[in-house]
């Protein structure tokens, strides 16, 4: 396939990015925070590539979409790609492992702490 | 919208490495009530966007349709964040109530701690949906009324709470989005509501 020039909205370059793959991690939340566990290699898909830069410090998925200009969607399609190649690993978020887990008064202190820091 | 992305990546300002844990607080109110002003006011970062994009169909439809053949709708929603601790990290985002939005909000924001209703009082029928919607979604939220100062009306909370029809258990407060600490007194007003909820929860048996 002819890698068309970057341009965020355009269905065929979403369709280039994902090799035609419109089934999403869904494992990967908004703000689970990812982290490289090694460095790019040459030859390696440039947002894959990319990703694995950003990711040298722990950065949060909806970061990585903002940063390389892509929807959520495709960016977990990528990630779940790095992710099966052992190259990040996915610190995922307490709150959001079931949509029925209400968060605990506990951890509602620690963000109560946090904000009145401001 | 997209303007507001970051064009120079390597002036981020990475979380600290023990970062292990995201939480997302999602404001929510319609056009320029001031869900962008209120995420500037209390971000640690210049407020990000990003956006979502959905087939008609729904994300995992059948590959052999071919992406040209399906209808795709976008929704976008900026984001900034607030690194509470070492190893913890809250994102607020700022999402727009139309009801294309409303469809992505399982996949966008589910675990979501709760939400921040933002209203202008010239224009209260935008959160009529937006409060509907949490109800059904069971988020626990607050309202928050962004003050325009050319707003004539200067409803009183309990005028806007009537209007609003809103239950007695939910908060309502005044705010300005422009002004760092009244942002952060929003922001605690919901996560002391959500605190006492889940003590409530916690001492019944
Ligand atoms: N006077 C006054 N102006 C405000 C206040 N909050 C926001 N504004 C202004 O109102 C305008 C809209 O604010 P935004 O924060 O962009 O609103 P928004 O909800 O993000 O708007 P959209 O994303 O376009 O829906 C901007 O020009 C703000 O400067 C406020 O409390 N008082
Ligand atoms: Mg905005």
């Amino acid at each position: 396939m002819i890698r068309r020039p970057v341009d965020t909205g355009d269905p065929d370059r979403l369709y280039t990015v994902t090799g035609g793959r419109s089934r999403a991690d869904d494992a990967f939340d908004l703000v689970t925070l990812v982290v490289s566990e090694c460095a790019p290699t040459a030859g390696m898909q440039s947002e894959h590539a990319r990703i694995l830069d950003l990711c040298r410090h722990p950065t949060a998925v909806v970061e990585i979409a903002a940063e390389l200009k892509l929807p959520i969607t495709v960016v977990r399609i990528l990630l779940g790609d790095l992710l099966a190649m052992g190259n990040i690993t996915a610190r995922h978020p307490r709150a959001a492992q079931s949509v029925a887990s209400l968060p605990d008064s506990a951890l509602l202190q620690e963000v109560l702490h946090g904000l009145r820091r401001l | 919208m997209g303007s507001a992305v970051s064009e120079l990546p390597s002036r981020r300002t990475p979380l600290a490495d023990a970062a292990e844990t995201g939480l997302k607080i999602v404001i929510v109110g319609g056009f320029g009530v001031g869900k962008t002003t209120l995420v500037r006011s209390v971000s640690e970062i210049r407020p990000l966007n990003t956006e979502e994009v959905m087939t008609q169909a729904g994300v995992g439809v059948d590959e052999t349709h071919g992406v040209a053949a399906k209808t795709t709708t976008t929704v976008a929603f900026d984001f900034g964040r607030i690194s509470l601790n070492e190893r913890m990290v809250l994102y607020l985002f700022g999402a727009p109530g139309q009801e294309r939005f409303w469809f992505l909000w399982d996949r966008l924001f589910s675990g979501t701690l709760g939400a921040v209703v933002l209203v202008d009082t010239r224009r209260m029928d935008d959160s009529w949906y937006a409060i509907d919607r949490l109800e059904h979604h069971k988020t626990p939220f607050v309202v928050a009324v962004n003050r325009f100062d050319n707003d004539p009306s200067r409803y009183s909370l309990d005028e806007i709470r009537q209007a609003l029809a809103l239950p007695e258990h939910v908060p309502l407060i005044d705010c300005d989005a422009r002004v760092r600490s009244s942002g952060k007194d929003v922001l605690i007003t919901l996560v002391n509501h959500l605190y006492e909820q889940a003590m409530t929860r916690e001492m019944t048996p």
